[in-house]
């Protein structure tokens, strides 16, 4: 808890804030993020199956903001790069509340999508780094035909213009990485803006409507 | 923006007038009318408006400023009230994923608020979303619209939303008697709220009871009420004509999503260009199993509902 | 100029004249109209809110009303048929009030479609010239055409015997026949457009049936001559107009083939749907047994068809039909059940349940109520005017001054 109190929170909050507003404005990329984030999170980005350039044909994708809890990134303010990491698998004492509902196939565990050295990305199981933002290239590892449906608009959801450009919704913003099995989404705001990200139980529905012998002169 | 009137007019619609005829016979009748109906305290200008078709281009610019006008007066806030016709070579096509939607009716109520509907006496809403059993599968006989459960979705159910199909074969629009309902080059359904006569035809020819009647005058509250606004969309009606989803005309014929597409949490309602292999419509139809709605009765809807997984 | 002044000074003298029982009519008349206007007068204001009809429901007790009306409308005049076949006497007498009946059942028919108009401002929208009619597509504008056709012809022959009458001349069969056998078909193509318009629509299982039309005609064949055959007893003791109880025999017996026809129908209607027992059939289900706990149709489908058949053996038994106790029973039985099949036990099963499966257990209002009095009200009193008007000039004590004496 020392560890997190150390970090300076005014400087992932600015950080958070500029990157969501930006991911957030509907079919825009990402103007330029804090300049003063190292790696700054970019919303604009290519759809490609394996790192390197990607090929010229793929649609841009504007993404919608991963949904971190306020406060939580970059992970690297508190899990200091200059410390070794700890590799055993064992009970977290902090995260904890994400490892208790870990339900993500048999034998998972957190390294096998985070990245020990670099704990601001995830990286794929060729080893190759991959930015939050474009999380969805690691599920696509091994949820191949729920990525191309994606990709193409028919898994997942998008906002915008039907004939132009749109914002997509990340998996991880329907999906607990953690526990994906869709239960509901919500909007919260997370550092003044408003993100959208799964519940971990079911949503209410809106009121029925009346019925017709409930409406009167 | 196109002009409305250029490549909407089915041959038909335009055989047997003779315009001349026409208005002469409509300035006598004018004529006669004014007088007392002024007296009454009727709104003549609305009594005497053509249908959205015939509208010259300058009669069409009078008509938006005194809707418009009236609208200011009515909820005290600007509005602006669009003609915006089809663009070339766009058929819209709608898919909704029977294996994803849950039920939360979200869609229901971002309609209601985009689209203007009466919020009570009567309640309308353009979106009815059925709550049908697992066991039985797509059976009308067995569909509920007024669940209430705490959360959704109930284990042993499936949701199947219902609005209007946008059929290429619309019996609505076959049985109008007044052609105030005809299908747009784009595939969109519309009402000339102006031109319907409220004898409810189209209400008892739909099979997707998708068209509403405005029992009485629309409760809409000014703070509510959507400013941006189409001719054949959004706008408030009057009491006594019949409505119907437009597929966000005000919004789709910008390139924008619809407000349903847009506010669904599942992402189960899909929205695109039918003439348009890259669009995700075409790529549901390609990919994915498909069907429309009472298939049976040759409507052929451009409303598809599917399964992905 | 002289001369029509003259008429219409007559004519407000029949109207104005009358015994008690006949200003009390007209007293009960006014009253419903009364009650009618006032409800419609709040209708118009609150709008069609007043009424029960919801989007589930969207067609009702008006729409219902005006069914019925097209019925009694259109087989006034059929009794022309029988007329000619049998020679009757008074041919002429009844082909006159025949046509006064579908007069003032068409006045009805049109009331009705005005009241259940959302915006009854703008009917001038389908009228051809001024409006913008779906013709020949629409079925709504077919059913106008051939309901004002079938107006207009009625008038014409009205006016043309009464005015031959009233000069004291007899109404040349030249013109007066070839009229009377047009209206036939056209009487005929009014109910058969009523049934198509309810039968093209494939939305509604209940009403998408090809027997429709053959039933509206075999209904309207009971009906319309119900009214007839009292009309007749009423007219020949208040008017001097003679009918052979002969003739009203005849009609009662042929109302009864025609009941036969009416139920063999609707047995293979009902044999149709309960046998393959589709999905559609939750329709009939409704109207006969009920759906779902709702059941408010029930008691009146089995009240109709318990009417229907015991007036269908009241007018097939020579005994019974010849008793002036049961024939007027058997009309009043046939009227009720005619009323309901065809009215509110053909629209509303039709839209009951939905077309989403929902069902909303429809009831009229105390407006609608008010409204369908009003309009019965004024076709009663349009019909009694007619009559007042036109049976003294059949018999001879109204005519021109300037007429040649009577032969």
């Amino acid at each position: 808890m020392t560890e997190r109190r150390g970090v300076d929170a005014r400087w992932w909050r600015a950080t958070g804030l500029a990157a969501a507003a930006a991911l957030l404005l509907q079919g825009r990329p990402a103007a330029a993020a804090d300049p003063a984030d190292p790696k700054p999170v970019t919303a604009k980005s290519t759809v490609a199956d394996k790192g390197g350039a990607p090929p010229p044909a793929e649609p841009l994708i504007s993404a919608n903001a991963p949904p971190f809890s306020e406060g939580i990134f970059p992970c690297s303010g508190c899990h200091d790069p200059k410390d070794p990491p700890n590799t055993r698998r064992r009970e977290l004492s902090f995260h904890d509340e994400q490892q208790s509902v870990l339900s993500h196939g048999e034998g998972r565990w957190c390294l096998d999508c985070h990245d020990a050295r670099n704990r601001d990305e995830l990286h794929l199981t060729s080893g190759e780094l991959v930015p939050f933002t474009e999380s969805y290239r690691l599920c696509g590892q091994c949820h191949g035909a729920k990525y191309r449906d994606w990709k193409v608009g028919v898994h997942g959801k998008r906002v915008g213009q039907w004939n132009g450009a749109k914002t997509y919704f990340l998996c991880v913003n329907c999906h607990n990485p953690h526990t994906p099995r869709f239960k509901g989404v919500k909007e919260v705001v997370v550092d003044g803006r408003t993100v959208v990200t799964p519940t971990l139980t079911l949503i209410h529905p809106m009121p029925r409507p009346r019925r017709p012998e409930e409406n009167h002169p | 923006m196109s002009h409305p009137q250029l490549p909407v007019v089915e041959p038909e619609a335009e055989a047997g007038h003779d315009p001349g005829r026409r208005a002469l016979l409509q300035a006598t009748a004018a004529g006669a009318a004014i007088a007392s109906l002024s007296a009454c305290g009727v709104d003549v200008e609305a009594f005497f408006r053509k249908h959205f078709r015939e509208l010259s281009p300058e009669e069409l610019k009078r008509t938006i400023a005194k809707i418009e006008a009236d609208e200011k007066q009515r909820f005290g806030k600007a509005v602006h009230v669009g003609t915006q016709g089809p663009m070339p070579g766009v058929f819209f096509g709608y898919g909704l994923d029977l294996s994803r939607c849950i039920g939360c009716r979200r869609c229901v109520y971002a309609c209601v608020k985009e689209n203007n509907q009466s919020r009570a006496d009567p309640q309308i809403q353009w979106i009815r979303v059925l709550q049908m059993d697992k066991e039985h599968g797509v059976d009308l006989s067995h569909a509920e619209i007024y669940y209430e459960p705490e959360t959704v979705p109930q284990p042993d159910k499936f949701y199947f939303p219902v609005q209007c199909q946008q059929c290429r074969d619309p019996p609505c629009v076959k049985t109008c008697p007044t052609q105030a309902t005809w299908k747009e080059p784009d595939g969109i359904v519309v009402i000339d709220y102006d031109w319907c006569i409220g004898c409810r035809c189209c209400m008892a020819a739909c099979p997707y009871g998708a068209r509403h009647f405005n029992l009485a005058t629309p409760t809409l509250p000014a703070e509510e009420l959507n400013p941006e606004q189409h001719y054949l969309g959004n706008r408030p009606r009057p009491k006594g004509v019949v409505e119907k989803c437009t597929f966000c005309i005000q919004r789709t014929r910008q390139g924008r999503y619809t407000a349903c597409v847009e506010v669904c949490p599942v992402g189960a309602r899909k929205f695109g260009n039918l003439l348009d292999p890259e669009s995700e419509i075409r790529k549901v139809m390609e990919t994915k199993r498909v069907f429309v709605f009472k298939e049976e009765l040759a409507t052929h809807p451009q409303f598809y509902y599917f399964y992905a997984t | 100029m002289t001369g029509i002044l003259e008429f219409l000074k007559g004519c407000g003298r029949q109207v104005t004249t009358g015994n008690r029982t006949y200003f009390a009519w007209l007293a009960a008349l006014g009253t419903l109209i009364a009650i009618g206007v006032v409800a419609f007068v709040h209708q118009a204001r609150v709008g069609l809110i007043a009424t029960n009809m919801r989007d589930q429901v969207s067609w009702a007790f008006y729409i219902g009303n005006f069914t019925f009306l097209v019925g009694v409308a259109a087989a006034a005049v059929l009794l022309v048929i029988p007329a000619y076949i049998y020679h009757w006497g008074p041919i002429k007498e009844v082909v006159l009030l025949g046509e006064l009946l579908a007069i003032s059942a068409l006045a009805m028919c049109l009331l009705f479609i005005m009241a259940d108009m959302g915006r009854p401002d703008r009917l001038l929208h389908m009228m051809p010239g001024i409006g913008t009619p779906n013709w020949p597509r629409s079925l709504l504008t077919w059913d106008a055409l051939v309901l004002n056709v079938y107006l207009a012809l009625n008038l014409v022959v009205v006016v043309y015997i009464l005015f031959q009458a009233y000069n004291g001349r007899e109404a040349r069969k030249a013109i007066l026949v070839p009229l009377v056998l047009l209206s036939i078909p056209v009487s005929i193509s009014t109910h058969t457009v009523t049934a198509f318009l309810y039968n093209g629509m494939a939305a509604r299982p209940f009403w998408n049936a090809s027997i429709l039309a053959p039933r509206f005609l075999a209904s309207a064949f009971c009906s319309g001559p119900a009214v007839m055959i009292v009309l007749f007893q009423i007219l020949r003791k208040t008017a001097r107009i003679p009918i052979q109880d002969e003739a009203i025999w005849k009609v009662a017996e042929l109302m009864s083939y025609a009941m036969f026809i009416n139920l063999f129908l609707l047995g293979a209607e009902v044999f149709k749907e309960f046998y393959s027992a589709t999905q559609d059939t939750m329709h009939s289900q409704y109207l006969w047994f009920g759906l779902r706990h709702h059941a408010a149709l029930v008691p009146y489908a089995w009240a109709s068809l318990a009417a229907s058949t015991i007036a269908f053996l009241l007018f097939l038994v020579p005994k019974t039909r010849q008793n002036w106790i049961t024939l007027n029973l058997g009309c009043l039985l046939i009227w009720a059940g005619v009323y309901i099949e065809k009215g509110m036990g053909l629209v509303i099963p039709g839209m009951t349940p939905d077309t989403l499966g929902e069902i909303y257990e429809y009831r009229p209002t105390i407006t609608e109520w008010a409204i369908a009095l009003g309009v019965f009200g004024v076709g009663f009193l349009i019909f009694t005017i007619l009559v007042k008007i036109s049976v003294p000039i059949l018999v001879g004590t109204f005519k021109t001054s300037g007429a040649p004496a009577a032969h």
